[in-house]
């Protein structure tokens, strides 16, 4: 039973990460219908540019709220001068810059960090945690930073007149601008919103899977099935999806088909869920009346 | 009665399709302007074109007597000018609560909103007793209300109103009516409102312009537009 429990919150740590990235995806979703295939490769260098940071001899956490605040900055300044140009160009068009992104990104990383993989401290002890039976202080640590971080973006969202206004934005540009909201304003705020929570998620799972311009890769498929199964139109039924598909990764390795297989077990029951509702655990249809 | 609103020879085109062929009017400091017309004629587009909202123009806008022709919206929007689109533009996934307060987004006091929610529920009590309700959920009429409501945080100096009555039952749309009445005298709001209900739209307003396939056909006090005869039946459709 004490395995079982380990795999349960081991996952939920991993899940963390997910999770992170699902809500990032989930935010440009919702204002753009676009899923942004570049998420993982802009939190992969975010995490870069904190390790570059914490190796001029910053101290961690110092690094990661610069990481955070550079990273806001650049996912507005790719809004701006990537995604701008092509926002109300056929969907194709919008998916071949996101995987242009992605590449050039992902290049621009290795040209300038190299593809050895590198270690990333975490902040938090080596060991146990709490007599150190179920879970690492790092996980643990992942546990309480994933948690913190969507407290402030859901209080950001929940609570203050510029989160109702991207809310707003998101669903009624027209309405919005005739409010006086600066939609395409908005849409900035998002890319950089979801920079920063993508750099999260790069930042916390770069000490498990070390640091190279690759680390993403999966990363970003969990994080997509995260957001799918919890509904991609619901930042919190995307982050519980994240959760629950990095505890379902490791309960499929541990118990059902090992760990060569576990991402397709994973891959097995979202479709299943999809199959049964395909808005998403979470996913709202709207209610209108006309 | 000075102007407020004033509009010269606006042409206004949806990519290559000309809708306005360059249109004057005005609406009064306090006045109530109700522009008429069948299906098509360009009404929406009008309000559009005085918002600078999807569509091209030419021509000039003067509000308070400054140019806003070519102003982006949003600026248009801050000078308190409340478009209440058609379809009344309601954010349905948000609450009701939520919808009034993005209503007031554009104002730079943010200390009175508070009081405006209170004032804003005292004209539409229904909207008050369910002020966490999404807005997708409320009827056709609480929705209008609603978007009359949000118009109104913004403390308009003039208000465009599109097609106010559309799909509401008759005893709701005098409801509506008779809060723009009152609208107009306590808040001190203009009003521009496009109706296709012209008998109460002519009832209401102290001057009128008939639009026809994007130019004006007719134009004058509403009661002298309401008393003529061949005007109602070319026009107007009673």
């Amino acid at each position: 039973m004490q395995a079982f429990w380990h795999q349960v919150l081991s996952g939920l740590a991993n899940g963390g990460i997910y999770a992170g990235l699902a809500l990032a995806l989930v935010i440009i979703y919702r204002s753009t219908h676009h899923v942004n295939f570049a998420q993982g490769e802009m939190a992969m260098f975010s995490t870069y540019m904190a390790w570059t940071m914490i190796q001029a001899g910053l101290p961690y956490w110092i690094a990661f709220l610069a990481a955070l605040v550079l990273s806001f900055a650049l996912g507005v300044l790719i809004e701006r001068i990537v995604v701008r140009p092509v926002e109300d160009k056929p969907v194709l068009v919008v998916v071949i810059v996101f995987v242009g992104l992605l590449i050039i990104i992902n290049s621009i990383a290795g040209w300038t960090f190299g593809y050895t993989p590198k270690t990333f401290p975490s902040p938090f002890p080596e060991g146990g945690w709490w007599r150190g039976a179920y879970l690492s202080a790092h996980e643990a640590g992942m546990i309480l930073v994933t948690l913190v971080m969507l407290a402030c973006v859901f209080a950001f969202f929940r609570f203050t007149p510029l989160g109702l206004a991207m809310r707003a934005a998101a669903q009624n540009p027209v309405s919005s601008r005739l409010v006086g909201i600066r939609v395409g304003r908005m849409l900035a705020l998002g890319w950089g919103l979801a920079a920063a929570v993508g750099a999260v998620a790069g930042m916390l799972a770069a000490p498990i899977v070390y640091l190279d311009p690759n680390m993403m890769a999966g990363i970003l498929l969990y994080g997509f099935a995260g957001g799918l199964m919890g509904g991609i139109d619901n930042p919190w039924g995307a982050a519980v999806g994240g959760f629950l598909v990095g505890v379902m990764e490791n309960l499929a390795g541990a118990y059902v088909v090992g760990t060569e297989l576990k991402l397709s077990v994973a891959f097995a029951i979202i479709i299943g869920v999809l199959v049964v509702k395909p808005s998403g655990l979470f996913g709202r249809r709207l209610i209108t009346r006309v | 009665m000075t102007a407020l609103l004033e509009v010269e020879s606006l042409v206004a085109r949806y990519g290559p399709t000309e809708v306005l062929h360059g249109i004057d009017l005005s609406v009064a400091e306090g006045g109530i302007t109700a522009l008429l017309g069948a299906n098509g004629a360009g009404k929406t587009t009008t309000l559009r074109a005085i918002c600078n909202l999807m569509v091209e123009t030419r021509g000039e806008v003067r509000f308070a007597g400054a140019r806003i022709d070519g102003r982006p919206t949003e600026d248009i929007v801050r000078l308190g000018i409340a478009h209440v689109p058609d379809g009344r533009g309601t954010f349905l996934d948000l609450t009701v609560e939520e919808n009034l307060r993005l209503g007031a987004y554009a104002r730079r006091d943010r200390d009175g909103v508070a009081a405006d929610l209170a004032r804003v529920y005292g004209y539409f009590p229904r909207l008050k007793e369910r002020p966490h309700q999404q807005a997708g959920t409320l009827s056709g009429g609480e929705q209008q209300m609603l978007a009359i409501a949000r118009a109104l945080m913004l403390r308009p100096r003039l208000m465009l109103l599109d097609e106010p009555s559309f799909g509401l039952a008759p005893l709701l749309v005098q409801d509506i009516f008779g809060i723009l009445r009152a609208i107009n005298q306590r808040e001190r709001a203009s009003i521009l409102l496009v109706e296709q209900n012209a008998r109460m739209a002519l009832a209401l307003a102290d001057r009128a312009y008939v639009l026809e396939t994007g130019r004006i056909a007719l134009t004058g006090p509403a009661a002298e537009i309401a008393e003529a005869e061949s005007v109602r039946r070319v026009y107007l459709g009673y």
